[in-house]
């Protein structure tokens, strides 16, 4: 405890936050990887892009219309998850099953459990989810980068890196460290650019709007249990949708947990479990599934990691 | 008349089986991935319903009440095995896809709740009625739920169109599409059945059901969840 904490009688100063500027925040965090996404896939990025946050916005707005609520669109929250999903598509999806993901985000995972901050799992990934269930053939279409210049060095679409290892071939032969840093490489539209991805994390760590903890555990325990599992860890830690895992959804705070202890304890089962389904699952990436599977235990997350108040018994008894 | 129209037609929304008295929904969410799945489980379930409704009825003053619910095991288990023996001889694809829950209709708790709340109280023609009309009620539910996973899930009704001219949003034809569904459509009932009745429904209902109810004794109706502003039943 620093002193920090030591609170004085009022009047108080208030320190500005909002949830609109912390959503502001986390979208200006995003422009490097919207704009990385552009170079990489072309003008149809921006086009998913566009139909995603629109469709958001407008998702919530009629939600908030029908439950009779105040209009809620105002706080950005829903544009930080109209991005967050369209970061998470491929560059060739129809847009109407877009459309269809923001509107599962948005009506099912948000609005039906009360809004923004009563979701209990992120909204954007129940999107992808449902999406990749839905549409598994659309969703599993990688567009090689710079195809849209007509600069594809083969065809227009190949697997993705972690595809690629498991089924056994190898990386290397075609992707140096520098294309899997740089985007260089088949994937969804925000998580192939792990520089971009870096940088706006560290934009929202330096801002405080994240704590380091989630991401720091999230990717070690992947880097890891990488290396244990006799892998080579720079293909799990930037061939997948890692990067924006850690630094954008799993450290949604709806759907986090509150204390320090806690959220490493979160972070660490986000990387095993994701290393689980990557090595031991049949499809070749988990975050997405990890993320939601430790949102859902969050609650029993902050029950065992409760701060205990002092001078009060060591044993917590209902 | 009045008498007999109602034990028939409370089935179909009023008491829904399963979108009111939210029984039997094992079956309900695991074969309504197709419409066809979901009325050939409704007729097969209607069928030993009604017969062991008419059973039991008959029964009801020879069965002693220390064995009621072996006996009226016994009798359901006879109905769900000429069932699934007819099933078996002339509907072999209705079998594939019915499955294990076929036989499971022994334990289906609409015909079990059914016999206990109804027909070992009320006389062979009524129990009949009961029985035909939670059937209808229940087939009906099977059937929508079916038809809208059908239709948004592989984009067919009834297997037509073939070759895929709707497109399939396949997460309806999923366990989480199912529940979704089942949801929506438990709302929807609600909305209706209070349109049709008004509101003091849920109360009348949440008293009539809880009669018929094994947890009756310990849960004293839902009154800690009408306590708290919940909603009973």
């Amino acid at each position: 405890m620093s002193d920090r904490w030591i609170l004085s009688s009022s009047p108080h100063l208030h320190s500005g936050h909002s949830t609109t500027r912390i959503m502001g925040d986390v979208l200006i965090a995003l422009i490097p990887a919207v704009i990385a996404s552009f170079v990489l896939f072309g003008w149809r990025a921006l086009v998913v892009e566009t139909v995603c946050v629109a469709s958001c916005m407008a998702a919530e707005y009629l939600s908030c219309r029908v439950m009779k609520k105040p209009n809620s669109t105002g706080d950005l929250s829903c544009m930080v998850t109209g991005l967050l999903l369209a970061m998470n598509l491929p560059v060739s999806i129809p847009l109407w099953q877009a459309v269809f993901g923001c509107v599962t985000s948005i009506v099912v995972a948000k609005m039906m459990f009360g809004g923004l901050g009563q979701n209990f799992v992120n909204p954007a990934l129940v999107g992808r989810i449902v999406l990749t269930g839905s549409f598994p053939g659309d969703m599993n279409t990688w567009t090689h980068p710079f195809a849209w210049l007509g600069r594809a060095a083969d065809g227009v679409s190949s697997a993705t890196p972690l595809a690629m290892l498991k089924n056994g071939e190898i990386v290397a032969e075609r992707y140096s460290i520098w294309d899997l840093l740089l985007g260089n490489r088949t994937g969804s539209l925000g998580e192939t650019c792990a520089l971009a991805l870096i940088l706006g994390g560290a934009y929202l760590l330096v801002r405080r709007v994240i704590s380091p903890a989630i991401p720091l555990c999230f990717i070690g325990t992947v880097g890891v249990l990488a290396l244990l599992c006799g892998e080579n860890p720079v293909y799990h830690l930037l061939g997948g949708g890692l990067m924006i895992g850690a630094f954008f959804m799993a450290t949604d705070y709806v759907t986090s947990p509150i204390t320090t202890s806690g959220k490493i304890l979160y972070a660490v089962g986000c990387g095993a479990l994701t290393m689980l389904i990557r090595l031991g699952g049949s499809l070749p990436e988990g975050v997405s599934f990890a993320i939601v599977i430790m949102n859902i235990t969050v609650p029993l997350i902050e029950r065992i990691t409760k701060p205990r108040p002092f001078g009060a018994e060591r044993r917590v008894r209902r | 008349m009045n008498r007999y129209w109602q034990s028939f037609s409370k089935g179909l929304i009023r008491e829904n089986p399963t979108f009111r008295l939210v029984l039997g929904t094992c079956p309900t969410l695991a074969v309504t991935t197709a419409a066809l799945n979901g009325l050939g489980m409704g007729a097969a379930a209607t069928f030993v319903l009604v017969c062991s409704n008419i059973v039991i009825s008959l029964l009801r003053k020879l069965i002693p009440n220390s064995v009621h619910l072996p006996a009226y095991i016994v009798v359901i288990a006879g109905f769900t095995t000429i069932v699934q023996m007819l099933v078996k001889a002339y509907l072999p694809a209705i079998d594939t896809a019915l499955g294990i829950y076929l036989p499971l209709i022994v334990v289906n708790c609409i015909i079990l709740g059914r016999a206990e709340a109804f027909a070992g109280k009320n006389s062979v023609g009524l129990s009949a009625l009961d029985g035909l009309g939670m059937g209808c009620g229940f087939t009906g539910a099977l059937v929508l739920m079916g038809a809208i996973r059908e239709l948004l899930g592989k984009g067919t009704l009834f297997g037509w169109p073939e070759g895929g001219m709707i497109p399939a949003i396949g997460v309806f034809a999923l366990p989480a599409g199912g529940f979704f569904v089942f949801g929506v459509l438990v709302w929807l009932t609600d909305r209706l059945s209070v349109r049709l009745q008004g509101r003091n429904t849920r109360e009348e209902l949440s008293s009539e059901v809880c009669a018929a109810c094994a947890l009756a004794g310990s849960c004293h109706g839902g009154a800690c969840l009408k306590k708290e502003g919940g909603d009973a039943s």
